[in-house]
């Protein structure tokens, strides 16, 4: 991997121990498995992939909320510091998390705009009174009023709501921002405007992005590349346009078909067969071969590579040949 | 104070909102009052005794209550229940404040220390908990007061460490659940340092729950320190408490009944003006029940 990229991941591997019951035998359960990544600077990752595949888990291992089991995390050319050390709390003002749910994200005791300021705070940031000018400058660039810095969380609605939390994540001015599922619990018409305000933070400011959520249509408008996951594992990925155009890998296929195209009839569908997968009872060979409609007898048996399929598209099939450039 | 409960019967097709907030209810009312009117007494205590608390008036032993000297009358000693039950509140009162105060600080903070730490200083914690909560508090300041005497400020440190259990399971339940997720995450994502999560996000959004704890704690400590008094290992003679009149009066209870209802009365109305005012504020604090 080059050395321009902000982020890089690699094989990335987080196990979870679990116990079914008092005496259970404890079985682990592999929810990021092997994934290596990357972000460049001022470019949007999307990951995508169904419940359970271990998006958000890989989300919080880029930004080091949580320790990798094996692999280890590059921030700036330079390895995560360790878990809540200070280097760790000082690299926070380069890399913020945007929340699923802004409410539970919030303080409900603290108005909006010390909220705001908070980063700031922390990290000390300026006098008392660029401070303050700061926190207006950041509400007007997220679209809120001025005179809404005094007002409560519970007073506002659920995309002003999120639009403060995108307002504190980026009042440090960071370099990178991973968003875990941030529009999912919005509204349409106010999935639209969050995501036109993150592509509009991105251009003004340059700002990386990790862009994860399962809504295909968001994923494709906001982000440049896109990486499909499945049970803790990449499975394709590829530039935003081409994988949306001409998906490689069967599951990828299936996800891209499912999207409702209007004015189309509902046929012509991959409808995934099988149950969604569980990590911890991975299957053998290649995790999609029993909902594959095209598995062969290899697919059981051997996992399928991570490999570069195409120029700057690589995918883990068996039926998708590698090519030898890297 | 008063007045607010009157008015608010009245309000018809209010939203439930507004209902609850002009609802003051009259025992909540008369909670407060008497609350406010005990913490008076003890403040000015000096200046509002008409006696001495060890002065004698011999001619006047055990007299009745109503006398124009005396209007809670005398003790067998012919000391003024009244300047004595002013002085008591006074003692007592400070024991209970400063028991509750160690008691809801200790707690807070061993939950937060266990809450954040997690591991083997939780467990150490919880360990001392469940040792609190499974020994009998009373045989324990009984042996602690034998072996070390009795002081005043003994005594309130030893009522210090009555329901801090409590306080600690409280505490690290709700920090536990907080930093899991939602606000306090969110901010130690930001950098935030751990104190600056607990004492600045934590603290303030689990404070009512603590403070409901407080006022169940409280009236359980006056009524500690006066069977402690009563036993005779509590607050010393000359000194007088609450429950320090309650157990040198029993031995008067056919002949002068008034030395001892008179303290009687006041932990009864103290303790339950307490409860109410803090059952009420449970319901005031916690948005989801209005």
């Amino acid at each position: 991997m080059s050395a321009t990229n902000l982020i890089e991941a690699n094989d990335l591997v987080k196990t979870y121990i679990s116990r079914k019951g008092l005496f259970g035998t404890p079985t682990h359960v592999r929810a990021v498995d092997g994934v290596t990544l990357s972000v460049a600077p001022a470019t949007t990752l999307g990951i995508v992939g169904e419940s359970g595949s271990g998006k958000s888990t890989t989300g919080r291992l880029l930004l080091g909320l949580e320790e990798p089991s094996e692999g280890q995390v590059q921030f700036d050319g330079r390895p995560m510091p360790k878990l809540k050390s200070n280097a760790w709390r000082q690299l926070r003002s380069r890399m913020q998390l945007v929340f699923q749910d802004p409410l539970a994200a919030l303080d409900r005791r603290i108005p909006i705009g010390t909220q705001v300021a908070e980063p700031l705070d922390i990290h000390a940031v300026g006098s008392e009174k660029e401070r303050k000018d700061r926190v207006e400058t950041l509400l007007q660039s997220v679209g809120l009023r001025r005179d809404q810095a005094s007002s409560y969380p519970h007073e506002l609605s659920g995309g002003q709501r999120q639009r403060v939390v995108i307002a504190r994540a980026i009042a440090t001015n960071p370099d990178l921002l991973v968003c875990d599922e941030p529009v999912s619990a919005l509204d349409v018409s106010i999935q639209a405007q969050v995501i036109n305000l993150l592509r509009d933070l991105q251009e003004t400011r340059g700002i990386a992005m990790a862009f994860i959520s399962h809504d295909l249509k968001v994923v494709r408008n906001i982000s440049d590349r896109v990486a499909v996951m499945y049970l803790g594992r990449i499975v394709e990925e590829a530039p935003s346009e081409d994988i949306f155009r001409r998906p490689l890998h069967p599951y990828t296929q299936a996800l891209v078909s499912s999207v409702p195209v209007p004015g189309t009839a509902l046929k012509d569908r991959i409808i995934l067969q099988g149950e969604p997968p569980n990590p911890a009872a991975r299957p053998s060979g290649c995790a999609f071969h029993p909902r594959c409609a095209v598995a062969m007898e290899r697919c059981r048996v051997e996992i399928p590579a991570f490999v570069s399929v195409e120029a700057g598209r690589k995918a883990a099939c068996h039926l998708v040949p590698a090519t030898s450039e890297t | 104070m008063a007045n607010p409960a009157v008015q608010s019967a009245p309000v018809i097709g209010a939203t439930q909102k507004m209902k609850s907030k002009r609802r003051f209810p009259i025992f909540v009312a008369i909670g407060v009052v008497w609350i406010v009117a005990m913490v008076v007494i003890a403040l000015s205590a000096d200046w509002i005794r008409p006696y001495a608390i060890t002065s004698m008036d011999l001619r006047n032993r055990l007299s009745m209550m109503g006398n124009p000297a005396h209007w809670l009358g005398t003790d067998e000693l012919g000391r003024d229940v009244m300047s004595r039950l002013i002085e008591s509140i006074r003692i007592s009162l400070l024991i209970a404040f400063g028991a509750t105060l160690i008691s809801a600080f200790v707690g807070t903070t061993l939950g937060f220390l266990a809450a954040y730490f997690r591991g083997i200083v939780e467990q150490l914690v919880l360990m001392l908990a469940d040792f609190q909560a499974a020994m009998p508090f009373l045989i324990m300041s009984l042996a602690v007061l034998a072996f070390f005497g009795s002081s005043l400020t003994l005594l309130i440190c030893l009522m210090g460490f009555y329901g801090w259990e409590r306080y600690a399971r409280i505490a690290r339940g709700l920090a536990i659940a907080a930093s899991g997720q939602g606000y306090a995450s969110a901010v130690t994502q930001l950098g935030a340092k751990p104190s600056r999560v607990y004492l600045k996000h934590i603290l303030p959004n689990i404070a009512s729950t603590l403070i409901v704890s407080m006022t169940l704690t409280f009236p359980e400590i006056i009524l500690m320190e006066s069977s402690l008094s009563f036993l005779g290992l509590g607050v010393q003679p000359p000194m007088t408490s609450l429950g320090n009149m309650v157990g040198y009066g029993r031995e008067y209870l056919t002949r002068a009944p008034w030395i001892m209802l008179a303290p009687s009365f006041v932990i009864m109305l103290t303790t339950l003006s307490i409860s109410i005012v803090g059952d009420w504020l449970r319901d005031k604090l916690d948005p989801t029940v209005s």
